[in-house]
C-alpha cells in the first residue's frame, strides 16, 4: 500500500503532500522534513530506494523517489508494493502532469496544486493504484473540468439575465448542471 | 462587511514574494484571518475559493483545522465545483481522529446514490482515503451496489473503496466476497449483470482474446464502443471510451486483500487460478491495450498485481502452484528486460516462483535471473536483486551461493544502500568451505567501507568467524584484525568472546599475548582492543616475557616496558573507566607473574585508591589491602582465570547438538531490560520481597568464593547423577520436561535442562521460558536454543538453568512460559513444587 505521496523542491518546500494514513498535522510536516532530509542528501547516481524514516514507519516502509529538475517525487510504500512498479508509477504520474499542463514545470505545480491533487486522485486512490492509462486519466480530468466550467457559464448566464442573486439561483444552477451532466 | 479577498493565485504570488520566514508567516496569518472572516459571513458562492487557499496554506504546514466545517458545507452543496474542493479539503483536513469526519457520512451516502459519476467518483475517493471503520460499516451496502454499476469509472473506484473498507473492517469481507468473485467471472465469461451490458461484455471478451491485425482490432473496438454508447443511451458522460483494465487491476487488488485476510477466501479464490493465468498469458503474449503499455510492456501494473496474487494463492498449495508453473516459466523467459517496466514484471515473477511450490528447475531459473540482475547497469535493479537474494539465501542457499563472486563484487558499490545489502548477503553466504576466502574479502571491505557500515561489518565478521572458524589461531587472528581496524565499532561482547576464546586455547596463549602486546604498543585508543590486551597481559604476562614460541621471534620486552604501557593506558584520557579497570587488574595480576619486586605496582594501586571513579577506587583499595594484609594469599587469589563454559565433558554430552546455538547465544545480547525486570517481578512473586537477580559476570577480575566454584565447574568430569526427569507442563501438545544434572564435585550446583516439545499441528513461536527460585538460591538462565518449536515433533527447544544452592534449601521453581500457538499468544505462570529431592539434598 502507498502510505504517502510527497512532492517537494530542491529546497524542501512542499509542493504536494498526500497521506493515505491518518497523521497529525505536525507529524505530517515532520515527515516531509525528514523525508526531504533523507532524500536530498543522496547523490544523483545512487539507487532510488531507501528505507523509510522513523516517523513514517521505519524499516518495513520504503521511500521510492525520482528527481526531476527542481522537484523530488517521493512515494512512501510498504513492503507489499513492487519497488520497480512504483518507479514506473512515478513516471506515469509525471507524464500525466506533463500532458495536463503541457510541459509541466514547478510553477504549474505551485499555482495549481488543487489540479495536481485531482489528477493524482484519478491515478491513486486510498493508497492503491487505480488507473495507469494516461489517456483515461486525462479524459476524466478534462470531463470534470468541463463540468466545472459549464457550471460557471451557466451561473454567469443566469446572473446576466438579471436574476436575483439569492438562494434560488443556486438551486437553478445546480439543476442545470445536473441535467447537463446527464445529457452530455 | 466583506473585504474583497485575494484569489488563490494572488495569495501564492504574495507568499512566494515573502523574503523571510517571518514575512511569509505574516502574510499567511493575515490571509487566514480573512479566510476565517469570510467563512463566517462571506458569500457562500465564493466559499470554495477560500477553502482552496486554506488548503494551500495547510500544505505549507500552517494550522487549517478551522476549515473542517467548511468542507462539510461544500460537500453538501449541489455544485460540482464546491464538491470538488470540499471533498479535497475533507481528504486533507479530516481524518478518523476528528469526530467531525462522521458528519460527512450522510453527504457521501447521498452522493453515492445520486448517480452522477464524477460526484460518485469524488465521494468514493474520499471514502477510501479517510473513511473510518464506522463510516465503512455505514456505507458498505452503497459501495457494494456500485461494484456492479455499468460505468467502469465508478466501478473501479468502488472496487478499491471496498479494499479500503475490508482493511478497516475485516468483517466486511463477507459483503464483498460474492460480488468480487462475480467481477472476475463476468469479465471472462461474458456473463453480464444487466441486459444492456450483456452484448458488449461478450465483445470485450472477444477483443481481449483476440489475435487479428491491429487495424482490424481497432475497427472492431470502434464498432464496439459505438454499440456500447447506443446500448446505454442514459449512460452519463463519464463512461470511459476504452475498455478498462483498471477494473481488472482493482479486482485483483481486492481479491489479494481478501485472500490475505481470510483462509476461507484463499480457498475460494484458488479456483480462479486458471482464469488469472489466462489473463496473464494474454498480457504476455498479445497486446490488448496499447494505452496501458509502458515502454513496450503490456500493462506492467496489472501483470505485477496478478503475479502478486498468484503468489498468495500458490503459497503452500501444490495444485495451484502446478497450474502456474508453465506460465511463470513463460513470463520469465518472454519478458523484455531492456526497460524498467519489464524488469518489474520479471522481478515479481521471480518472487512468485520463489514463494510458491514451484519446480526445482524453475527456482534455479529464478535465482539466475536475480544473478543476472546483479550485472544490470541500473542500480535500482541491482538493489532489488540483492534484497531478494538476501531473502532467498536461507531457503535456496546453494543456488544463491553460485552468485557469490558477483555479490562480493557488489561490496565495492559506491551506493551505500547497495553495499549494505551486499554486505548482509556476503555475510549470509559465508560457510565452512569458503570462510577463509570470504573473510579476506570482508576484512578488506572493513578497511575501506563507509563509517556507518563499519559496526555491522565488524560484528558480522565476528559472528561468522565464531561459527565457521577453521582453526583457533585463525579465529584469534580474525578477531584481532577486526579489533585493530574497527575496534571502536565492535559490540562490547566481542571483548568477552575473545578473552574466552584465548583462555580456551592454551597452546596459543603465548602467541596471543605477544600479538596483543604489539597491537597495544602501537595504538591504545581502540578500547575493546585495549581491554582484551590488558586482560591477556594480566593473565599471561609470564609468557609474554619468557615463553618460547617458535613461530614468532622471541619478543625482547622488559618488565618495565610492560608496566609502563599499562600505566599509560591507565592514564590515557581516551581510556574508558572499564578499560582502566582492566588495566588495573592486569597490573595486579602481573604482581604475581613478574619476577621483579612489586613496588611499582603497589604504588600505582595505592594511587588509584583515591580515584574518583567508584569502581576503580574500590578495586584499588581491595588490591591494596591484599598487598598489605593478605599477601600470603595473593598468589592464590590472582591465579589464572579458570576456563569458562568450554570443554566440560558433561556439558558436552547434551550440548553437542546445541553447540552452535550455544555459541550463538554467547554472542546474543544480554537479556534486555524489560526481560530482566520481568524476572524481578517473578522473583517478587516467589519471595514476597524484592530480590536482586544475580548474574555472575563472565569475567570478574576478582572472583569471590562461590563464583570460583561456579566457574570451575566445567573442568571437572562428574558422572551424571541419576535424577529422574520431570514433566511439568502440557497443553495442546506443547510439553515441557525438566532433566537434572548435579556434579558430585560441586554439590551446590544443579543444572536443569528444560526441553520444550511440540506434537501439535501448529508451530509454537516466540517461545520464552523464564524462571525464578527462592531468594536463598542463585539462578542463571542460559540463552535458549531457539524460540520456535516446529509442529509435529519438530526440533525441540532446550535451555539450561544453573542453580546454585549452597545451603541445600528446598528447591522450588517458578516458571513463566509465553509463546504463540495456533495464532494465539499463551502465557502460563506456575510453580513446580514436586522437584525430586535429589535435586537439592
Amino acid at each position: 500500500m502507498i502510505k504517502a505521496i510527497l512532492i517537494f523542491n530542491n529546497h524542501g518546500k512542499p509542493r504536494l503532500s498526500k497521506f493515505y494514513q491518518p497523521y497529525s498535522e505536525d507529524t505530517q510536516q515532520q515527515i516531509i522534513r525528514e523525508t526531504f532530509h533523507l532524500v536530498s542528501k543522496r547523490d544523483e547516481n545512487v539507487c532510488n530506494f531507501l528505507e523509510g524514516g522513523l516517523l513514517i514507519g521505519g524499516s518495513d516502509n520504503k521511500l521510492i523517489y525520482r528527481h526531476y529538475a527542481t522537484l523530488y517525487f517521493v512515494f512512501c510504500v510498504d513492503s507489499s508494493e513492487s519497488e520497480l512498479g512504483i518507479l514506473d508509477l512515478i513516471q506515469v504520474f509525471v507524464e500525466t502532469l506533463d500532458k495536463c499542463f503541457e510541459n509541466v514545470c514547478e510553477l504549474d505545480l505551485i499555482f495549481h496544486v488543487d489540479k495536481v491533487h485531482n489528477i493524482l486522485a484519478e491515478m491513486v486512490m486510498g493508497g492503491m493504484v487505480l488507473e495507469t492509462n494516461m489517456n483515461e486519466i486525462v479524459t476524466q480530468i478534462d470531463a470534470q473540468n468541463k463540468l466545472e466550467k459549464s457550471e460557471v457559464r451557466m451561473e454567469n448566464a443566469i446572473i446576466k439575465e438579471g436574476s436575483q442573486h439569492d438562494d434560488n439561483l443556486r438551486m437553478i444552477c445546480s439543476f442545470h448542471c445536473l441535467s447537463f451532466s446527464i445529457t452530455l | 462587511m466583506v473585504v474583497p479577498s485575494l484569489k488563490l493565485q494572488d495569495l501564492i504570488e504574495e507568499i512566494r514574494g515573502a523574503r523571510t520566514q517571518a514575512q511569509e508567516r505574516e502574510v499567511i496569518q493575515k490571509e487566514c484571518a480573512h479566510i476565517r472572516a469570510s467563512f463566517r459571513d462571506g458569500d457562500p458562492m465564493l466559499r470554495h475559493q477560500q477553502l482552496a487557499k486554506l488548503l494551500y496554506v495547510h500544505m505549507l504546514g500552517y494550522p487549517a483545522h478551522f476549515g473542517q466545517m467548511e468542507c462539510l458545507k461544500l460537500i453538501a452543496s449541489s455544485r460540482f465545483t464546491d464538491k470538488r474542493v470540499g471533498y479535497l479539503g475533507a481528504m486533507l483536513l479530516l481524518d478518523e481522529r476528528h469526530d467531525a469526519h462522521l458528519l460527512i457520512t450522510n453527504s457521501i451516502k447521498n452522493d453515492l446514490s445520486q448517480g452522477i459519476q464524477p460526484v460518485q467518483g469524488l465521494a468514493l475517493c474520499t471514502l477510501s482515503t479517510m473513511g473510518s471503520a464506522e463510516m465503512c460499516r455505514d456505507l458498505a451496502t452503497e459501495v457494494e451496489k456500485l461494484l456492479l454499476q455499468p460505468s467502469p469509472y465508478v466501478r473501479k473506484k468502488a472496487i478499491l473503496t471496498a479494499v479500503h473498507m475490508i482493511r478497516k473492517v475485516p468483517e466486511l469481507s463477507n459483503v464483498f466476497l460474492p460480488p468480487c468473485a462475480k467481477l472476475l467471472h463476468e469479465r471472462h465469461h461474458g456473463k453480464a449483470v444487466g441486459l444492456p451490458i450483456l452484448c458488449f461484455r461478450s465483445v470485450d471478451k472477444r477483443i481481449e482474446n483476440w489475435t487479428g491485425t491491429p487495424a482490424y482490432r481497432r475497427r472492431v473496438a470502434h464498432i464496439h464502443r459505438h454499440t456500447r454508447s447506443r446500448l446505454l443511451p442514459l449512460a452519463p458522460p463519464f463512461t470511459s471510451p476504452t475498455l478498462t483494465p483498471g477494473i481488472l487491476l482493482g479486482t485483483v487488488t481486492l481479491i489479494t486483500e481478501l485472500c490475505e485476510r481470510s483462509p476461507e477466501a484463499l480457498r475460494h479464490f484458488r479456483k480462479v487460478v486458471p482464469q488469472l493465468a489466462q489473463i496473464l498469458q494474454t498480457l504476455v503474449t498479445t497486446g490488448y491495450s496499447t494505452e496501458h503499455s509502458i515502454s513496450g510492456v503490456n500493462d506492467p501494473f496489472l501483470q505485477v498485481q496478478i503475479l502478486h496474487l498468484l503468489r498468495i494463492l500458490g503459497r503452500n498449495h501444490e495444485e495451484s502452484s502446478e497450474t502456474m508453473n508453465d506460465l511463470l516459466a513463460q513470463v520469465a523467459t518472454n519478458t523484455d528486460t531492456s526497460r524498467n517496466a519489464g524488469n518489474a514484471v520479471l522481478f515479481e515473477t521471480v518472487l512468485t516462483i520463489m514463494d510458491i511450490r514451484s519446480t526445482a528447475g524453475l527456482r534455479v531459473l529464478a535465482v539466475n535471473i536475480l544473478g543476472r540482475f546483479l550485472h544490470n547497469s541500473d542500480r535500482n535493479i541491482r538493489y532489488v536483486a540483492l534484497t531478494s537474494l538476501l531473502r532467498l539465501v536461507q531457503s535456496d542457499h546453494s543456488a544463491v551461493q553460485r552468485h557469490r563472486p558477483t555479490v562480493v563484487e557488489c561490496l565495492q558499490e559506491t551506493d551505500a544502500s547497495l553495499s549494505r545489502r551486499a554486505l548482509e548477503l556476503s555475510l549470509a553466504l559465508v560457510n565452512g568451505s569458503n570462510v577463509r576466502a570470504m573473510m579476506q574479502e570482508l576484512q578488506a571491505f572493513l578497511e575501506s567501507c563507509p563509517p556507518d557500515l563499519r559496526a555491522d561489518c565488524a560484528s558480522g565478521i565476528l559472528l561468522a568467524a565464531e561459527r565457521f572458524a577453521p582453526t583457533k589461531r585463525w579465529h584469534i587472528d580474525t578477531i584481532l584484525h577486526v579489533l585493530t581496524t574497527a575496534g571502536t565499532h565492535v559490540r562490547d561482547d566481542a571483548v568477552a568472546n575473545l578473552t574466552q576464546l584465548i583462555g580456551g586455547a592454551q597452546e596459543l596463549h603465548a602467541y596471543s599475548v605477544r600479538r596483543l602486546y604489539n597491537a597495544l604498543a602501537e595504538d591504545i585508543s581502540q578500547q575493546p582492543l585495549v581491554q582484551v590486551a590488558a586482560w591477556c597481559i594480566g593473565e599471561y604476562g609470564d609468557l609474554l616475557l619468557e615463553g618460547n614460541f617458535e613461530e614468532i621471534e622471541p619478543l625482547q620486552v622488559e618488565e618495565e616496558e610492560v608496566l609502563a604501557l599499562l600505566e599509560k593506558v591507565l592514564q590515557s584520557h581516551m581510556s574508558l573507566p572499564a578499560t582502566r579497570g582492566y588495566a588495573l587488574t592486569a597490573l595486579m595480576k602481573l604482581s604475581t607473574r613478574l619476577r621483579g619486586d612489586n613496588n611499582r605496582i603497589r604504588q600505582v594501586v595505592s594511587i588509584y585508591g583515591s580515584c574518583l571513579d567508584m569502581e576503580l577506587q574500590q578495586r584499588a583499595v581491595e588490591y591494596d589491602t591484599l598487598f598489605r594484609k593478605y599477601d600470603h594469599m595473593r598468589a592464590a587469589i590472582l591465579e589464572k582465570m579458570p576456563l569458562v563454559e568450554r570443554g566440560g565433558p558433561q556439558v558436552d554430552e547434551e550440548a553437542k547438538e546445541r553447540k552452535e546455538a550455544a555459541q550463538l547465544s554467547e554472542v546474543a545480547p544480554a537479556p534486555t531490560e524489560s526481560q530482566a525486570s520481568q524476572l524481578l517481578d517473578l522473583l517478587d512473586l516467589l519471595d514476597g520481597a524484592s530480590g536482586n537477580a544475580q548474574h555472575p559476570p563472565l569475567l570478574d577480575p576478582s572472583p569471590g568464593g562461590a563464583l570460583v566454584h561456579l566457574l570451575d565447574l566445567p573442568c571437572a568430569p562428574p558422572p551424571p547423577a541419576p535424577i529422574p526427569d520431570l514433566k511439568v507442563f502440557e497443553r495442546e501438545g506443547v510439553q515441557l520436561n525438566l532433566s537434572f544434572i548435579r556434579s558430585p564435585e560441586n554439590p551446590a550446583l544443579l543444572l536443569i535442562i528444560i526441553t520444550a516439545t511440540n506434537s501439535s499441528e501448529s508451530d509454537v513461536t516466540h517461545f520464552i521460558c523464564q524462571a525464578a527460585v527462592p531468594k536463598s538460591l542463585q539462578l542463571q538462565l542460559q540463552a535458549p536454543s531457539g524460540n520456535t518449536v516446529p509442529a509435529r515433533g519438530g526440533l525441540p527447544i532446550t535451555q539450561l538453568f544453573r542453580i546454585l544452592n549452597p545451603n541445600k534449601a528446598p528447591l522450588r521453581l517458578k516458571l513463566r512460559l509465553t509463546y504463540n500457538h495456533f495464532g494465539q499468544s499463551v502465557q502460563e505462570i506456575f510453580e513446580v513444587n514436586n522437584l525430586p529431592v535429589e535435586s537439592w539434598q
